[in-house]
């Protein structure tokens, strides 16, 4: 562990809603137009901590609860997440299990948050929360399983400290298997596009921001801060599987890891103009192709 | 070394389940044709040392016809027949592909155990291979289409083409070329069939094919 | 510590014998004292547990290790009880659980309406007792007595309400799965009795060659009732028809007797062939599966809490398998964490399948249905209850920082250390994983969907408006389980070094330092830090929200109905509904029966649509089974005429042809 280490879940939490205004100019970009300011999120979280707040009388202390249980969960994650070659504050065998059943506490909360209003809309889009994550969690888990195997090592910071330039030639097939199949639950457990539409507020065919339909002040403000840390989050776990490999000095690994980050946030936009939203019923299939990706990308470590 | 095989046999594996899971019939039919096209690589790759001529004919004879004769026959049938999807398949996209992956994991268990009289130039050759043919079965028993199961023979024939790669030493040439010219003639007579049971009964659906059992009373 | 070990037996003894003597005396004390019938039933309950549970405990952590014998008239048996690390680790939840829901009966059953409370005492008192004996019993024919004590007491409280609908249907299915199960233990235990030339468990002996068969027995029989896929038919009929601190009870701690069984059978055969292991792990993958979709699928909360039992059932087998592959394979540390994750989550389900059965009680007695579809918005009138089962749910679906998630995380351990081994263990491991990722996630959706609809939005129907909270009796166990619940999570590192020598018992002295090491290793810093760490950030962002708040307006309103008029609460989305996209995608396992009169036309009419899910292994595997058998048996029904002297010639016929038999060889 070093300074960078340190540094890292400072930045992270601190530099999270930069990604999506990147996203959003690069999307402008692409339609033509000029965009929101790149800083437009940190805007939107100034106002929003400074507004009062609006209940619905059906809801109880879980309505409450659930943007900041979800914050909490994913600030948490942070701290066993590493970018790029700097490893993460804490490691250990087995972290990556934590970190995917932090990720499913957040989602627990912001589902029964959503049942808490007693909105049908808010229902439907819990009810396709769970059933996405459904598929994603074992696509996540068997991508992790495959990186762990490929390093002989369950710690995620080892998995992703390990990969240099002997690996990628090595290993690459399950590398960018890995790194595909990552990419889609990127997309899809932040409701990027192919998945989710993050620019319409009220269709049917939403699910994240369906969920959050009743949330607003302060509250919404810590829903929309761990949206864009939950971007960062899975952002790393795609950006680290790319090179370059560890430099050797802390600071250089982590300005290499915060670059990769940018450019993912790019390419996510370009994506998103490029893409049309599949059709939901499509959404469990695609998930399982991310799956099964990187279950062959682990396949192919049996020899 | 042989890191350029590798790559093809994973992609051989990635257009498996790319098929696996496309409801498309054009999609397909450009998957398969892509599948036989990489094939043709595979003999110069495969033995990519002191390559007789043989390997190299075989490989552009079979790319040949599986990247541009099988699938512009199919196409024309597609046309004929006016299917563009395969509606209601009878095992659904996501099961097919978690199936999939079932059989992909047995078939590189299958692979590391089975004894070769060679050792293979990839160790994920036998694998790929078996996973081909698993797949071109599959395609033939679950879809309902006639073009997907014409699909699926072509697919088990590519299976059957990347397996003999471990032995194309020993295995004559004179049986691939009797496995393809079958496949040929299969793909030939089924694509007329299929035109024609489409003109005759307005559909292609293999399922409906029992009603020619026993006429209706 | 032979001799503290004997003590420690002694006091287990007396407080199986108090079980005994109180609930007798509950009976008589019946017949003239409500009053006292209940309060010498539940006094002899919790003081027995208490002691039961101190002794245990003080067992578990001075590694006792004690066998007695006692005279007993009975062939081939013997009164031998034993105490080692492995009973003394099964006790402990088996008295926390039995004392929580007997405190929790006395609120649960107010008032009797005239009817006897020992009917229930007595039953109930014999019940953890066997339990107990079950764990503590060292003779063949001890343990089957006891076992079958267990079936009994147990039958007899699942038809405690019998004049309600479907009660005696539903025990007389528990009392058949009993008795099959039973059926193989009998053979088991005769073969293994039979090479050892002892019913007591220090002669046993598998026959050369043997092992794999006995232990297939094993798992038959024990399997039925842990309630493993496809033996699990009981389950979902017999915990819902029973009284919500019975099926607690059952769910909690007496279905893992099941567990037990299987494990101390892995102990006497000293050794099993790798494809038990392998049958292990695939039997814990498809009930772990099977009983969360099904869970999923349910609209009885109490079916939907037994369903959900199969699933924490097969994530044990999961544990269990994986353990014994570690075994066969000699990889000490995936056996031990294999083991260890196995055991650590019986005993965490033990505490929140508890609560969430409490719970579930508590809804039944505060709004009369079980049904979800009929429930909504309890959380406003069962404040406690509702955060109870809020932590039981969290804890059950394996999320940090509850302790589900201690159990599963040394499971996926275990796991992810066989990925790493050679290609067979490690395919092994990889469907260990991909199981308890699908498993995981669905247990999410399955927890959500049952609090979310039952405790949140509005009351669906006028019960649920006058529901009320539970009394102090009700609520007081469930908050302690749930506090437990939260404890064993933070405390994750403290339980896994306090359950070690049960995992040596079973790895084998090879697994210990590796298990050690690799324990040591998985939990660097304990689960307690970070969890810790959580909670902290969860507090600092509800002062941060409450500052922000302050002086702000902050307004109350109806929830956003995107303009509708006239939004009503029966609009909200149900539990089927909210199910339904995962449920779907599961129909060729489920087969749901669907009746549906969809809307037709311009101005369409009335419209209907109703589903219910049955079990498929009992429609489509043991129904036809059972029917087939009396279909044959049918045939023998000329011999029963109804007339004493034909049977009198049976008898006859039949003893004559035994002599002749005998003189014959």
């Amino acid at each position: 562990m070093n300074a960078a280490s340190i540094l890292h879940p400072v930045l992270a939490v601190a530099l999270a809603p930069l990604l999506p205004g990147v996203i959003n100019r690069t999307k402008a970009f692409f339609a033509g137009r000029r965009g929101p300011p790149l800083l437009q999120a940190y805007f939107d979280l100034w106002k929003l901590f400074r507004k009062g707040a609006t209940y619905s009388r059906t809801t109880t202390w879980i309505f409450r609860a659930g943007p900041i249980v979800n914050f909490a969960c994913l600030l948490a994650a942070l701290m066993v997440l590493p970018l790029g070659r700097v490893p993460a504050p804490l490691a250990f065998a087995g972290d990556f299990i934590l970190l995917a059943y932090l990720l499913g506490l957040g989602r627990f909360f912001t589902v029964v948050a959503a049942l808490d209003t007693g909105s049908s809309f808010e229902g439907m889009g819990a009810s396709r929360e769970v059933q996405f994550a459904t598929f994603a969690e074992p696509a996540l888990l068997v991508g992790l399983a495959a990186l762990a195997r490929q390093a002989q090592d369950l710690s995620l910071s080892a998995m992703y400290a390990g990969l240099s330039a002997a690996v990628w030639s090595q290993a690459l097939p399950l590398l960018a298997l890995v790194a595909a199949g990552f990419f889609v639950l990127y997309l899809s457990e932040n409701c990027r596009m192919p998945v989710d539409d993050p620019n319409t507020h009220l269709e049917l065919t939403m699910v994240h921001e369906v969920m959050v339909l009743d949330h607003g002040g302060v509250d919404f403000g810590f829903v929309q801060w761990a949206a864009a840390v939950k971007l960062w989050v899975l952002g790393a776990l795609v950006v680290g599987l790319f090179p370059p490999g560890a430099t050797g000095r802390p600071l250089a690994d982590l300005a290499a890891g915060l670059a990769g980050l940018l450019v993912l946030a790019i390419a996510t936009g370009a994506v998103e103009s490029c893409l049309a939203r599949v059709r939901l019923l499509r959404v469990p299939q695609l998930l399982v192709g991310a799956g099964v990706l990187c279950a062959l990308g682990l396949l192919l470590t049996f020899r | 070394m042989n890191n350029a095989l590798d790559m093809l046999l994973v992609f051989l594996v990635l257009t498996d389940l790319v098929l696996l899971g496309s409801s498309r019939l054009r999609n397909a039919i450009r998957i398969a044709a892509l599948q036989g096209l990489m094939l043709g690589l595979l003999p110069l790759l495969a033995h990519g040392h002191g390559f007789g001529w043989s390997a190299v004919l075989l490989g552009a004879g079979s790319a040949l016809l599986k990247g541009f004769v099988f699938p512009s026959l199919l196409n024309r049938a597609l046309r004929e027949t006016n299917a563009r999807r395969e509606i209601e398949p009878l095992v659904g996209y996501v099961a097919s592909l978690l199936i999939g992956m079932g059989a992909l994991a047995l078939s590189f268990g299958f692979g590391a155990r089975l004894p070769l009289p060679w050792p293979a130039p990839s160790q994920w050759l036998v694998p790929a291979g078996l996973f081909t043919v698993w797949t071109g079965l599959f395609l033939i028993v679950a879809r309902r289409k006639a073009i997907t199961q014409v699909l699926g023979y072509v697919v088990l024939e590519n299976g059957i083409f990347a397996l003999g790669m471990v032995l194309v030493e020993a295995m004559p040439l004179l049986v691939e070329l009797g496995v393809l010219l079958d496949v040929f003639v299969a793909v030939f007579v089924m694509g007329i069939i299929v035109f024609h049971i489409n003109r005759e009964f307005d559909h292609i659906d293999v399922d409906q094919l029992r009603a020619l059992k026993e006429p209706a009373p | 510590m032979p001799a503290q070990g004997s003590m420690l037996l002694f006091v287990l003894l007396g407080a199986v014998g108090l079980l005994g003597a109180s609930g007798a005396a509950s009976v008589f004390a019946g017949g003239r004292s409500e009053r006292w019938s209940v309060r010498l039933g539940v006094g002899g309950a919790v003081a027995a547990c208490l002691a039961g549970l101190g002794a245990a405990a003080l067992a578990l952590v001075l590694r006792a290790d004690a066998v007695r014998t006692f005279a007993w008239n009975l062939p081939y048996g013997s009164f031998a009880v034993g105490l080692d690390p492995l009973t003394a680790f099964f006790l402990v939840p088996t008295f926390l659980l039995s004392g929580l829901a007997a405190i929790y009966a006395v609120g649960y059953f107010r008032p009797w309406h005239g009817r006897n409370p020992g009917r229930f005492w007595l039953f109930y008192n014999a019940l953890v007792a066997s339990m107990a004996l079950v764990l503590l019993a060292r003779n063949g024919v001890l343990f089957l007595v006891a076992w079958e004590a267990m079936a009994l007491t147990s039958f007899f409280l699942v038809i405690h309400d019998d004049a309600a609908d479907g009660v005696r249907e539903a025990g007389w299915t528990y009392l058949v799965a009993s008795h099959v199960g039973m059926a193989f233990l009998l053979a088991l235990f005769f073969l293994l009795g039979r090479a050892g030339g002892s019913q007591d468990f220090a002669a046993f002996a598998a026959p050369a060659g043997s092992a794999g068969g006995l232990f297939l027995l094993a798992l038959v029989g024990f399997g039925t009732k842990a309630g493993l896929v496809p033996f699990h038919v009981w389950l979902p009929e017999a915990h819902p028809a029973a009284p919500s601190p019975v099926s607690a009870v059952m769910s909690g701690v007496m279905i893992k007797t099941g567990i037990y069984g299987i494990l101390r059978t892995l102990a006497l055969l000293g050794g099993v062939p790798a494809w038990c292991a392998w049958l292990v792990l695939g039997l814990g993958a498809v009930s772990g599966l099977y009983g969360v979709l099904y869970a999923l699928a349910q609209r009885d909360l109490k079916r939907l809490l037994a369903y959900s039992s199969v699933e924490n059932i097969g994530i044990v087998a999961l544990g269990v398998g994986l353990g014994m592959l570690g075994v066969c394979h000699g990889l000490p540390a995936v056996a031990a964490l294999g083991f260890a994750g196995g055991l650590l989550h019986v005993l965490n389900h033990a505490a929140f399948k508890g609560l969430l059965f409490l719970g579930a009680g508590a809804v039944v007695h505060a709004t009369g249905t079980r049904d979800v579809e009929r429930l909504g918005g309890l959380l406003k009138r069962l404040p406690w209850t509702g955060a109870a089962f809020l932590a039981g749910a969290v804890a059950i679906c394996g999320l940090p920082p509850f302790n589900g998630f201690a159990g599963e995380f040394l499971i996926y351990g275990g796991a992810f250390k066989a990925l790493l081994g050679s290609d067979s263990v490690g395919l092994g491991g990889l469907a260990a994983v991909i199981a308890l990722a699908l498993i995981g996630g669905l247990a999410v959706a399955c927890f959500a969907r049952a609090f979310g609809i039952v405790f949140l939005g509005e009351p669906r129907t006028a019960d649920a408006e006058q529901g009320h909270e539970a009394g102090a009796a009700m609520r007081g166990p469930m908050i302690a389980l749930a506090a437990i619940c939260l404890a064993l999570g933070l405390g994750a590192g403290a339980a896994v070094r306090i359950l070690e020598p049960a995992v040596t018992m079973l790895t084998g002295p090879a697994g210990a330092s590796a298990g050690e090491a690799s324990m040591t290793w998985l939990f660097p810093i304990t689960c307690a830090a970070l969890a810790s760490a959580l909670l902290a950030v969860v507090g600092a962002l509800v002062g941060l929200r409450r500052r922000l708040l302050a002086g702000r307006p902050v307004r109350e309103t109806v929830t956003w109905d995107c303009g509708y008029a006239a939004p009503t609460a029966r609009m909200q989305y149900t539990a089927t509904g909210f199910a339904q996209p995962l449920t779907q995608g599961a129909e060729v396992l489920l087969q749901p029966h669907v009746e549906s009169r969809l809307p037709a036309g311009i101005f369409p009419a009335a419209a209907a649509f109703r589903s219910a899910t049955g079990d498929v292994a009992r429609h489509r595997l043991f129904d036809p089974l059972f029917r087939g058998t009396a279909n044959l048996l049918g045939r023998l029904r000329w011999l029963q005429q109804g007339r004493v002297h034909r049977y009198v010639l049976y008898v006859v016929a039949s003893l004559v042809a035994l002599l002749g038999w005998a003189l014959v060889r």
